[in-house]
């Protein structure tokens, strides 16, 4: 870029930058990330304070735990799979972490447990889905349900979650120039999505899982690991639904059966507003991230505004989804 | 006849070609198959089949539709467990259990459909599995380099960053060769690679299998063109019925012997249908059935008139995207058209779906019989009844009694393979699955039949069936409109000859004695010279 500055020959770094055309395949993502912009600035608009950059990290933080929920269910969605168990897991994950800690576990130790459990369960399914050659729907299906009633054999009632270590994490919060703060949370958030932008676009895993979405038995005659890929995808699903179960634990600092009912919903709409294909094989996990930060402004939307009653979040977000499930439609086969 | 003691006639043979290299090394295979035998359910796919592969030299697998050359390559990839019989490469007993394994030992398979992920860009289906990686991760640059330079060598002009979705079949093919030419393969499989190229294409392919041929490759080559199988092979495995024929050197084969192999008894049958389809060429045309006027589709088809008369065969001919199957689309309403309407005998309308079609008996085989047609999860017998009982509402159905007969009257009529009204349609071969397709028309008792390359990719032996089949029903009244790549089997069956070019009918022929190369000239009248404006890309 440095060269391009000399008025010599060529096309200068500003006729590239001009001339520059995003890859078709960022286009989801770009309407995605546009209409985010586009919400923010009527909000910012419309309501006083709602600009404040302090309102856009609170977003990180408030939906820290669907974000990492949304990066593992991309995997999945990516294989043309579906993970309905998320929810479930994060639930249990909440109560694993709350009872062990009653029970005077180290935070770490508890943390382990969460993570092994939650990985364990994405393991048997992702089994059950390859090798049994079970639909992912029916296979996630019956982890969601063992990993709801698992929460109750823990404890019917809610428990509080009182290690200092935990709460510690909780509140704790990184500075940011300019006094705004960014909490613990979103930056475990953020790196989830960093580790998996990289590991779908830079592993040969990562690859096989977009080569499995775009044609399963192409892909195993082309001699790719399918097997251990399609069970990897539900493994890092499940590791990622702990991972989001400890995130939801700390936001709320307690453990309770009832937590997270339908957020697997939620992160699949995420996943499908940032535009990756309910079929598989095209989707970029940024995508995911800009779609629960779209789901979030809807509700800070909501907030700020007083009068609108909650369920409009889940009008608008319905919208969206029919929106963007039918411009994928329109595409797909204009291409085809 | 079975495989007897061929190595005499191996030394011989390699003398007399052409080619550079020498004789076999040392006449050591590097890959040998012995008694491989394959059951599925209760068909029988391969039967103590044997094969030997020899470094550089092209092997030719011949055999019919079903007569096991998927099922032997498929062995031999990985794909297929093998019951019995046993599999030595480079002198060393082995076992694939999935196509990875086969691939690590150096064989390299590009099948007949694209097995390639469209989703992802060139250079990532030829490398994906084996990418050129840096700190832990792809290294994307190297990758497309590297892809570049492979594509370079085998003259293909394509990015290797574009997304392999965006280019027509023949490049994803040849893209799929890349890919197996990359590997730096001992064995190298080419399962009817040339289905889908074009004469340029086709050379650009055996230059490429020559040069790979004289670094010592062992070359597996399936076609249905005894003409590219003559050009390109040096030794050939005949099968049949999933029995192994016998093996031979093309230089020693005539193609009559050749056919011959394959087919076994069934060739004078052919020879007398070749006699047969003749007689009705001179047959006389009845009354308008259908008739089209002005039809016209955007993009797809320029307005054409069509007519269509009782016990006539109209061909349509012309190349690959001239029109042909946008025609006979729009002539069932599987398109909608923009303009023109479709008269059936008096009656006018236009064609706004395919049960408009069906109702006035209008009957559609589409060309691609996999995705629209067969329903591989389904018997044989369900198959066939499929448009008959769709005819009939799904509120009365078909007595049992009367399934039996239809299905068994068209299995033996067809001379379908297994004869079993219950056999599962995914393990027929392609051939027998147009039959059945062609049942599944017949049934419904048509006036009207429009094929769309029924013969595609399907052997000798049911090629003439289904063109005997077609003539037969033409005398009996039925009027059928033909299309097909192979200019001598439109020209074999049709009474009329209708040339299609850029989206519309350019010439419409009475077929008194029309040669290939007639129609190629009609064809070409234009053509050339727009070839030379827009040249293919």
């Amino acid at each position: 870029m440095s060269t391009a500055t000399l008025p010599t020959t060529g096309p200068s770094a500003w006729d590239r930058v001009r001339s520059y055309t995003p890859s078709s395949k960022y286009y989801p993502v770009l309407a995605t990330t546009a209409l985010f912009i586009g919400m923010f600035g009527i909000g910012s608009l419309r309501f006083e304070g709602f600009g404040d950059p302090q309102v856009f990290l609170s977003l990180l933080l408030d939906n820290s735990f669907l974000i990492v929920l949304a990066v593992g269910m991309t995997f999945v969605i990516l294989t043309g799979g579906i993970d309905l168990s998320v929810g479930s897991v994060v639930a249990l994950s909440t109560m694993i972490a709350a009872k062990t800690l009653e029970m005077g576990w180290s935070p770490y130790l508890a943390i382990v447990a969460v993570l092994a459990a939650g990985t364990l369960l994405g393991l048997l399914m992702g089994l059950l889905i390859h090798y049994f050659d079970i639909q992912p729907f029916i296979a996630t299906l019956a982890g969601m349900f063992l990993a709801r009633g698992l929460c109750y054999i823990i404890s019917i009632e809610a428990i509080p979650i009182r290690d200092q270590t935990f709460s510690d994490w909780a509140f704790k919060t990184v500075n940011l120039p300019g006094g705004y703060y960014i909490g613990y949370t979103s930056v475990i958030a953020l790196l989830t999505v960093a580790v998996a932008v990289w590991v779908l676009a830079r592993t040969r895993f990562g690859r096989t899982v977009y080569a499995i979405g775009g044609s399963e038995s192409s892909a195993l005659l082309m001699g790719l690991k399918v097997a251990s890929t399609k069970v990897g995808v539900y493994v890092i699903s499940g590791f990622c639904a702990a991972l989001g179960g400890l995130l939801f634990a700390l936001y709320t600092l307690s453990g309770y059966s009832l937590n997270a009912v339908g957020m697997e919903l939620d992160a699949i709409a995420a996943v499908v507003i940032g535009g990756t294909l309910l079929t598989g094989g095209r989707g970029l996990v940024i995508g995911s991230l800009v779609g629960v930060l779209v789901l979030g402004i809807i509700q800070t939307f909501i907030s700020f505004d007083g009068t609108l009653s909650s369920w409009w979040t889940r009008i608008v977000i319905g919208l969206l989804v029919l929106v963007f499930v039918v411009i994928q439609r329109v595409a797909t086969r204009r291409q085809s | 006849m079975t495989t007897t003691d061929t190595d005499p006639q191996t030394d011989g043979a390699a003398a007399p070609r052409p080619a550079p290299d020498t004789a076999p090394s040392a006449g050591v295979p590097v890959v040998e198959m012995q008694g491989i035998s394959i059951t599925f359910g209760a068909v029988r796919a391969l039967d103590q089949v044997s094969l030997r592969l020899f470094p550089g030299e092209v092997h030719a697998l011949m055999g019919e539709n079903g007569a096991g050359k998927s099922t032997m390559i498929k062995a031999l990839t990985g794909v297929y467990t093998i019951d019995s019989g046993r599999i030595v490469v480079g002198g060393e007993q082995v076992e694939f259990g999935t196509p990875a394994a086969s691939q690590a030992a150096g064989i390299s398979t590009v099948y007949q459909e694209v097995n390639l992920v469209t989703n992802l860009t060139v250079a990532e289906n030829m490398m994906l599995g084996r990418e050129p990686r840096r700190f832990g991760g792809i290294n994307t640059r190297a990758m497309n380099r590297k892809a570049g330079e492979t594509l370079q060598r085998l003259g293909l002009d394509v990015d290797p960053a574009s997304v392999l979705g965006d280019h027509p079949i023949a490049v994803q093919q040849l893209v799929a060769i890349a890919r197996a030419v990359d590997v730096e393969a001992r064995v190298l499989i080419l399962d009817e690679p040339t289905s889908s190229l074009d004469a340029d294409e086709v050379a650009k392919l055996f230059e490429v299998m020559r040069t790979l041929r004289d670094d010592g490759v062992a070359i597996v080559f399936v076609s249905h063109f005894l003409d590219q199988i003559y050009e390109i092979s040096d030794r050939m495995t005949i099968l049949r019925n999933g029995r192994l024929v016998e093996e031979r050197m093309v230089s020693e084969t005539s193609q009559l012997e050749l056919v011959k192999l394959m087919i076994g008894r069934e060739l004078e049958a052919l020879e007398q249908i070749d006699r047969e389809v003749a007689a009705t060429d001179s047959a006389d045309t009845g009354a308008p059935v259908m008739k089209v006027l002005g039809l016209s589709r955007k993009g797809s088809l320029e307005t054409t008139d069509l007519e269509l008369h009782e016990g006539e065969v109209v061909g349509l001919a012309g190349l690959l995207g001239s029109g042909r199957t946008e025609l006979a689309r729009l002539l069932f309403g599987a398109d909608t058209a923009d303009t023109g309407e479709v008269q059936f005998r008096s009656e006018r309308r236009r064609l706004r779906s395919p049960r408009h079609a069906i109702d006035r008996k209008v009957a559609f085989s589409s060309e691609d019989r996999k995705a629209e047609g067969v329903i591989g999860d389904l018997t044989v017998a369900d198959n066939m009844l499929l448009a008959l009982q769709a005819s009939r509402g799904w509120l009365r159905p078909i007595p049992q009694s009367t399934r039996t007969t239809l299905v068994q009257e068209y299995i033996e009529k067809l001379d379908i393979r297994p004869a079993d009204p219950q056999a599962l349609m995914r393990n027929l071969s392609g051939g027998n699955q147009q039959k059945v397709l062609l049942a599944r028309w017949l049934i419904t008792q048509p006036e009207v039949l429009i094929l769309d390359e029924p013969t595609r990719g399907i052997d000798i032996g049911a090629k003439a069936q289904i063109q005997a089949t077609v003539a037969d029903l033409a005398r009996q009244g039925l009027s059928v409109v033909f299309i097909s790549a192979e200019l001598e089997e439109v020209l074999r069956l049709s009474d009329r000859l209708v040339v299609m070019r850029d989206r519309r009918k350019i010439a419409e022929r009475r077929n008194d004695g029309l040669s290939v190369s007639d129609v190629l000239e009609i064809i070409a009248g234009e053509a050339r010279q727009d070839q030379e404006a827009h040249p293919r890309d």
